[in-house]
Formats: C-alpha cells, structure tokens, sequence
C-alpha cells in the first residue's frame, strides 16, 4: 500500500526548473531513497511534500491528504529532520523536544514518557540536559533525528541526513536510521548524494538529476542491470573501440564517455582476454582496465553520462542561483 | 488550522524567557547601562531647566521617561533580528513546519519579545526610583506600564517589517541603526519639547515614539505637552496598525 503518492509533481522559478514533472509512489514501512547531486531537485521536492513550499503544478498525497488541501493533517503525521540543523543551542536537548511536542499539541505526561523514550532510542539520555551548542554535530542529528519521531509520526523525512558528517558517525546514524525503521515501523523518506548510503539504507530509489526522476528501483536491480561485473576501458580511439564491442554477444550494458567505455557482462575473467585480443587486432591502444561489482556509482554515471562528483562545482553554481529566488 | 494555539504561543514565549535568562552578559549590561545615562546624565544636569518645566520637577524627572523609552525601544526592535537568526540557523523551519497557525507563531515571539523588554524598562524605572525619581501614586504605575507595552507593540512591529524584506543579519542591524537612533533622539527623550526649536518640534510630532515619551511622562510625573489620551490614542493606533503590517508580512515570508 503506498502512503505517499506523487503525481507530476512540479515546481518551476524564474528560469530554473526546480522539480520537473516527477511521479513516484512510496510504500508503507519501506526506506525510500531520492540519489541525486546537489541542486538536482531533491530539498524541494521535500519542502513541497511537507507542506513547506507550494508546487507550481501536479499534487501529491501524503499519509493519504493532499499536501494543497490538507497540510495540518499531513503535518501531525510526518516527522522532518532538515537538511540544515534547526536545534536551538541555547536550550537543552530535553528543552528543544519539549519544545517540539508542545508545538503538536502533546499533553504533559505523553509529552514526558516520550521524550524519554526518544532519547533512549538515539542514545542521548544523558546528554538530555546539556545546551545544545555543546553536543557534537553526530549528537545534534541524532537529537533530531529523535525530535522527528516525538509526536508519533507516520512518515519520517530526512533531509541529507548525513551531510558534513564524518564517515564513523555516518555509519552510526545510518543504524539508528535501520533500527528506527524496523523497531518503530515507520516508513522513511530520505534524501542523498552519498551513493554508500542510498545502498545500505534504501528498499528502493529515484535517481534524480535536473528536476527529473530517471529511473526507480531497488538498488540491487539497477546494480544487477548493469550485468553482474563492470569493465572500465580506458583506451585511445573510443569509438572504434565501442563500435566493435557493441557487435559481441556477451556485452550485456555499454555506455561510452569521454575517454572510457563502461562495459557490462559476466564472467569477466573469461571475457578480458578477447577485449585485449580484439584491440591489438584493431591497433587500439588500452591505457587502463578497471573491473568491479557494479556499484550505484555505475548506475548513476550509466543514467546520467556523468559522475555524480564530477558536477559539484556546477551543480553548487546552480543552487545559488536557486537560493536567490527564493 | 486552528486560528490560536494556545500551547504553542505559551512554548514560543517560554523559549525566549529561558534563553533570555540565559544571557547573563546581556542582563548585566541591561542594568548597568541605564545607570550609567541616569546617574552620569542626571545627576551631572541636574541644575539643568528647560522652558516648560513646572517647578518641583526635577532634570532627572524629565530624563527618565527617555531613559525607559530607549530601554524598551531596542530589545522590541530586536524581535526581528532574532527571526533572521532564526531563519540563519534554521531553527524557523522547524517552527513553520509545525501545525500551528502563524498568527500563533507571531503572537508568542511578540509576548516574548515585549516581556523581555518590559523587564528592562522597569529595570531602568527601579533604577530611576533609587536615584531619586519622584513616582507618583501606584496609578501612575500602571498607567507607565500601559505605556511601555505600546511603545514595545510599534517597536516590534516595525522590526518584524525589516526582518521579512532582509536577508543578512548585518543589513537588518545597517537598517535598524538608519532608523532608530533618529526615531529615538527626534523625541525629546532628554529634553522637554518646549524646548527644541520650531521646526525641530515639527518633526517630533510627527514621531511616534514622540507620543511615548510625552505619555510615560504624563503618567509618570504628571508633566506632558499633549494631554494623556492624545499620547494614548496615537499610540494605541499606531501599535496596532505596526503589529497587523509585521504580522502580514512574516506571513508572507517563505523559507
């Protein structure tokens, strides 16, 4: 049963097309991953599904309300962690849940036996009664991460949960995220440019690149797609060299870049020895072999043309821009 | 959406209570400062006579109004800029995503806001007492206190206008001082109006915080140049027409 359903869902500014026509379905108790680089359209996308931000067009249902019509319904439903840290540090971790459970209307002995068990759940019971500008940045996402599940929600957001966190704290905050989703049965929206996370985390994924969603599944699918073993050529003459392996049989994914070829297959071992035959014959010269599991990585560069790296510098560019209209 | 939300204007009005209280250098310097413009000032002109004083009045007497007027004038501008260190921090999404109205969301940061200042100006009126200020029957108190909540509504208002059209804490502070010292000195805080010259008074009348001043020393020290209700209609108007603006547009403001 799906309980968020989105449906051409679009949100244009002046010149930019923040989010461009997207649909997809998230079912209940699952984790679902939107993989994107910055300014790809993933935050507004959230905003609008959270009742933040109005679209320009298309709708969408939440917990089954639509996010025009209904958004007080929607917000008793949801929890939000942001992309960026919204804790007030000059009050106590304590303080800001209270804070949180009195703004959703939570009466005092609820509110109470809550708080405590959220702390329990991300660990913080003894950081409870420090300021907030004391807590670590991983203490501080967790504090959130809790202040999210306060009032009971249905649905939880996570807005680049991660971000500008060390990769030993990213792996503890990636399990309170498994076991908050199994222990609370709670299904989970989140937002990521780390491909690690969107594979450890997610049942299922949007890849999403300028506005636009290009493919959803489970992560294991858009892996295996790509035939079980990846080849990396990197060679003099990409054409030639492309034009040949498209014509053999067990080349299962080909996608030619700049100065590469990203080739498909199975039982690599099997095949080297003819790619390495085949270019001697045709006097190509191979520069570099990389062969891997397929990674999400691969799918990434395999939908877009690019690496999701390669474009930080244009893609930061692009959310200034965005930032100004808003 | 429920209209008023009681809990959540109580939770925004405990917030900012708790991190005012918090703020040890800030209560320290809100104590010390007024004293300083008190003592130095009124005590240092005390020979000092303006036209239209009555006799039995007192420089300080005069001055002390002024003195709660600026007291009171500074941290409910403020208001706005701690929406703006909200907004930087992030701390206002999680504020505006909550399904709670934004009227609610207003009025408990202006409550906030207006008790903190209202704390510092009967600071400055306690202050004022033990240097000798002659106050009046516990009428006037009250009538003072009425006062200060006014001036502390126009203020706020005001500085929830600056804080939806800025986007930088730095220009709200640039445009804050562009319009607050004039709006301060322009109403005879540390004078009487009788004394400033034609054209000088001219432009105090059409001051508003002019009227707070004039009604604070009405009810303070039974001296004013216009009569108390005039002091009072002005502003009771003015507040509510600066409240219903702030609040309109911090509505507007998307995040």
């Amino acid at each position: 049963m799906s309980i968020i359903k989105v449906e051409n869902l679009k949100k244009y500014y002046k010149d930019v097309k923040a989010v461009d026509d997207v649909s997809f379905e998230i079912n209940e108790g699952e984790i679902f991953g939107f993989l994107g680089p910055n300014g790809a359209g993933k935050t507004t996308t959230i905003k609008m599904l959270v009742t933040l931000l109005r679209p320009t067009e298309g709708t969408a249902k939440v917990v089954g309300y639509d996010i025009k019509e209904k958004p007080d319904d929607i917000r008793n439903n949801i929890g939000i962690v942001f992309q960026d840290p919204a804790l007030d540090d000059r009050l106590t971790g304590k303080e800001n849940l209270d804070f949180h459970a009195r703004m959703y209307g939570m009466k005092k002995e609820k509110r109470e036996k809550r708080i405590k068990d959220v702390l329990n759940l991300v660990n913080l019971e003894e950081k409870a009664n420090i300021l907030i500008k004391n807590y670590s940045g991983g203490m501080r996402r967790r504090l959130e991460i809790a202040r999210g599940l306060m009032h009971f929600p249905k649905i939880l957001f996570l807005d680049e949960p991660t971000l500008g966190l060390d990769p030993q704290t990213r792996r503890v905050i990636w399990d309170y995220i498994k076991n908050l989703n199994e222990k609370e049965n709670i299904t989970i929206f989140l937002t990521t440019h780390y491909m690690e996370e969107a594979d450890y985390l997610c049942d299922r994924i949007s890849i999403i690149d300028y506005g636009k969603i290009l493919i959803t599944d489970k992560p294991s699918k858009l892996k295996n797609q790509l035939g079980k073993d990846v080849i990396t050529i990197t060679c003099s003459n990409v054409g030639l060299c492309s034009e040949l392996l498209k014509k053999e049989k067990w080349v299962e994914s080909i996608k030619v870049h700049d100065s590469s070829i990203t080739v498909g297959t199975k039982d690599i071992e099997k095949k080297l020895p003819m790619i390495i035959k085949l270019a001697e014959k045709n006097n190509i010269e191979i520069k570099s072999i990389d062969i891997r599991k397929p990674t999400l990585e691969d799918v990434f560069l395999y939908y877009t043309g690019r690496k999701i790296r390669e474009q930080q510098a244009d893609s930061s560019e692009r959310f200034r821009r965005r930032f100004r209209h808003h | 959406m429920k209209l008023l939300n009681f809990q959540a204007i109580y939770v925004m009005w405990l917030r900012q209570m708790k991190r005012f209280s918090r703020d040890k250098a800030r209560i320290i310097s809100n104590f010390i400062q007024p004293f300083f413009f008190l003592s130095v000032l009124g005590l240092g002109l005390a020979s000092t006579r303006f036209p239209g004083m009555p006799s039995g009045v007192e420089y300080i007497d005069i001055l002390t109004p002024g003195i709660i007027t600026m007291s009171i004038l500074f941290p409910s501008v403020f208001v706005g800029l701690s929406v703006l260190w909200d907004k930087q921090f992030g701390f206002l999404q999680e504020v505006l995503v909550a399904p709670v109205s934004r009227l609610s969301i207003v009025i408990g940061r202006t409550l906030g806001g207006a008790t903190t200042a209202l704390i510092q100006g009967l600071i400055v009126l306690f202050v004022s007492i033990i240097l000798g200020v002659f106050v009046q029957l516990s009428l006037s108190l009250v009538l003072a206190f009425v006062f200060m909540v006014l001036i502390s509504f126009v203020a706020i208002g005001f500085g929830l206008i600056i804080a939806s059209k800025m986007e930088t804490i730095e220009g709200f502070q640039f445009v804050v001082s562009l319009f607050i010292f004039p709006l301060l000195f322009l109403s005879s805080p540390f004078s009487t109006l009788d004394a400033l010259p034609s054209w000088l008074r001219i432009i105090a009348f059409i001051n508003p915080i002019t009227y707070g001043v004039d009604g604070l020393r009405a009810s303070l020290i039974n001296y004013s140049y216009f009569p108390i209700y005039i002091d009072f209609s002005v502003l009771i108007i003015l507040s509510i027409i600066m409240m219903g603006l702030g609040s309109y547009f911090f509505n507007k403001s998307e995040i």
